[in-house]
């Protein structure tokens, strides 16, 4: 069985979040970039402990980015994985990434196709579902383990108000989240290794995007926390009643 | 244009969500000119509900009373609004922003070469453009998204509006599309919810416990608040973590993202990855011993002091305010 993990980079969590050119544009200046958390802690380590256990014989890397991706693909190539692409284009629409991740998976053979629930700056939430609609494939959102034997996958997914335990037959596309696997730290031999592991560089197929991000704006600043004491609590309630009329 | 909806539904019944869904549609169908508003409702759901959603503004409701949808499989889901938007001869798309809808809207989008804005936090804006707001950096920023294909999804995230009651009616109509068993590829095997409690992503009034609770059997004093609240509880991760909670209340940027209209935050930090999850809430309590916790810059109102001495009193303080209010 072989599996595709996609790999989003995504600013450090701390990243300072401000944007120049009249708002138009994610400022970069002094961002580090991290593998997208969900991709990292849940889609690869459970394709690495799949292909571990025997289950899955090779583990598949794909980012749709520019050269500036790579350093993320080493780090990510470092936890372990065979191969990993680089589809040479950059994009935050999600029709674009997706069509590009499915037109390089599509003749392939990979029987799972894994991504995270979610990227941490663009929050879409749906590349994951548009491979699967490219390709025609089943998908199941937002999974919280994940295991095959021979061609069927048990996937738990979260639902409204709890998990349902779903089966689905090979391929598959899946987007991950927490309680798939525990996060790794990479040592130093998947770091040496990872130096010479190829990091091939696809050319993209050149889709046109459909949206186009016009600006960025941040929230209003919060004016001020308004305290009350331990024998304020009726003030309190009132605040939250006549103030902020949320009660 | 023809704006069409899809309107989710939990074993027949409308949840708030699925209203404010409509409402948005019908208030998007009017921005953009007028036209049909057509509701999409998939599985087995009594006429009785549906009635319904004429009164939150669908002009048109396409239902396919087909059991086979009882069950959530995404590409079957996705085939079925395909065609209700190929029927309806719809331009725009609306769903919610939960874990059904965003599947859905991922796929319909490959179906459709449909641009999609996924986690709308507003109506679209038509002077330049079809532009959506989004939020963007985990609820630290805004993108506005200009949508430039024929067809356009919207996932709006739930709360961001309240649904408002109208009056008037929904003509149905069968949706015709036929879908073959390997569609449905998806098997339910099992389920296991959480009876009698409004979700977290569902929820307006959420009360969240942290690291400053000390233990398990402390969460007694929360779940109290929670209840004079009629609040669903939330944690930090730290918290579900170490078991003392379950993992589907951890909040937070590896946990659920939440936007409820309250947010109660006890004994929690503030940090960054916590912030992220909920930092959209409209309004925040948070109560900690330490004035210098982060999480008082994101509050609205707060508290310093000891969880263990505060949380009994505002308890009652809520409840005799219950008491004095019904
Ligand atoms: C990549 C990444 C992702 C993460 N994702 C998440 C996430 O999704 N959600 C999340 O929550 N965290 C997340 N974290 C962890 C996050 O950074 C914090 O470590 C975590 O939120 C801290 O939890 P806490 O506030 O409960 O505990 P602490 O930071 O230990 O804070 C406890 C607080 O309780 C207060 N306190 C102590 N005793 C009392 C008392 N008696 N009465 C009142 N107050 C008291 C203290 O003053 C303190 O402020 C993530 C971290 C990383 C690196
Ligand atoms: N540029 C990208 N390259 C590879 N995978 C991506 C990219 N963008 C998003 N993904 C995958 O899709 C998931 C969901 O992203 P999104 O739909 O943007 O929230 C991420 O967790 C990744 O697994």
């Amino acid at each position: 069985m072989k599996i595709l993990v996609c790999i989003a980079q995504a600013p450090d969590t701390t990243a300072k979040i401000a944007f120049t050119d009249n708002n138009t544009k994610f400022n970069e200046q002094g961002v580090t970039y991290i593998i997208n958390p969900y991709d990292e802690w849940y889609a690869l380590v459970r394709a690495l402990e799949l292909k571990e256990t025997g289950v899955a014989s090779e583990v598949h890397l794909v980012t749709v980015g520019n050269a500036g991706a790579e350093a993320v693909m080493r780090k990510a190539l470092a936890l372990g994985g065979d191969q990993a692409f680089r589809i040479n284009t950059e994009s935050h629409d999600t029709f674009v990434v997706a069509s590009e991740i499915a037109a390089f998976a599509k003749d392939k053979g990979y029987d799972l196709v894994l991504a995270g629930k979610e990227s941490i700056d663009y929050n879409n939430a749906s590349v994951g579902a548009t491979i699967a609609g490219v390709l025609d494939h089943n998908f199941i959102g937002f999974a919280t383990s994940l295991d095959v034997a021979g061609t069927t996958a048990t996937v738990k997914r979260e639902i409204e108000g709890g998990e349902e335990t779903d089966t689905a037959t090979l391929p598959l596309v899946i987007s991950c989240q927490k309680g798939m696997a525990e996060a790794r730290i990479p040592n130093m031999r998947g770091i040496m290794a990872a130096r010479t592991k190829p990091l091939n560089v696809v050319e993209p197929t050149a889709v046109a995007a459909l949206t186009e991000i016009v600006a960025y704006d941040l929230p209003p600043a919060k004016t001020g926390v308004k305290l009350f004491t331990v024998d304020q609590m009726d003030e309190l309630v009132e605040a939250l009643h006549s103030q902020a009329k949320v009660i | 244009m023809s704006v069409l909806v899809f309107v989710d539904h939990t074993q027949g019944s409308f949840k708030k969500k699925a209203f404010e869904t409509v409402n948005y549609a019908a208030e998007t169908a009017k921005r953009i000119g007028g036209g049909d508003v057509t509701a999409v409702v998939l599985g087995t759901v009594s006429n009785e509900e549906i009635n319904q959603l004429g009164q939150y503004g669908a002009t048109k409701v396409l239902h396919l009373n087909d059991a086979r949808f009882d069950n959530f499989s995404a590409r079957a889901y996705a085939k079925a609004i395909a065609a209700g938007v190929q029927q309806a001869g719809a331009k725009v798309v609306i769903v919610s922003y939960n874990v059904s809808g965003k599947a859905v809207a991922g796929i319909l989008a490959a179906q459709l070469k449909a641009g999609l804005v996924s986690g709308a936090v507003d109506y679209p804006q038509t002077d330049n453009g079809f532009v959506v707001k989004k939020t963007v950096f985990s609820g630290k920023a805004f993108a506005h998204v200009k949508i430039t294909s024929d067809v356009k999804i919207i996932a709006l995230v739930p709360n961001t509006f309240a649904p408002k009651k109208g009056e008037g009616a929904a003509a149905a109509e069968a949706l015709n599309v036929s879908l073959s068993d390997a569609d449905f590829g998806i098997t339910k095997v099992a389920e296991d919810v959480v009876k009698g409690e409004i979700p977290l992503s569902e929820a307006e009034l959420v009360v969240s416990g942290g690291r400053g609770l000390k233990g398990p059997e402390n969460w007694g004093i929360l779940e109290d608040l929670g209840k004079a609240f009629g609040a669903t509880l939330a944690c930090s991760r730290p918290v579900a973590d170490a078991h003392w909670r379950p993992h589907h209340e951890h909040v937070g940027q590896t946990g659920g993202t939440i936007r409820p209209n309250l947010y109660v935050a006890v004994g929690i930090s503030g940090a960054i990855q916590h912030l992220a999850g909920v930092n959209s809430s409209k309004t925040i309590v948070v109560i900690n011993k330490d004035p210098e916790a982060p999480f008082f810059k994101a509050a609205d109102y707060g508290v310093v002091g000891d969880a263990f001495e505060v949380l009994p009193k505002l308890t009652e303080a809520v409840n005799k305010f219950k008491a004095a209010h019904n």
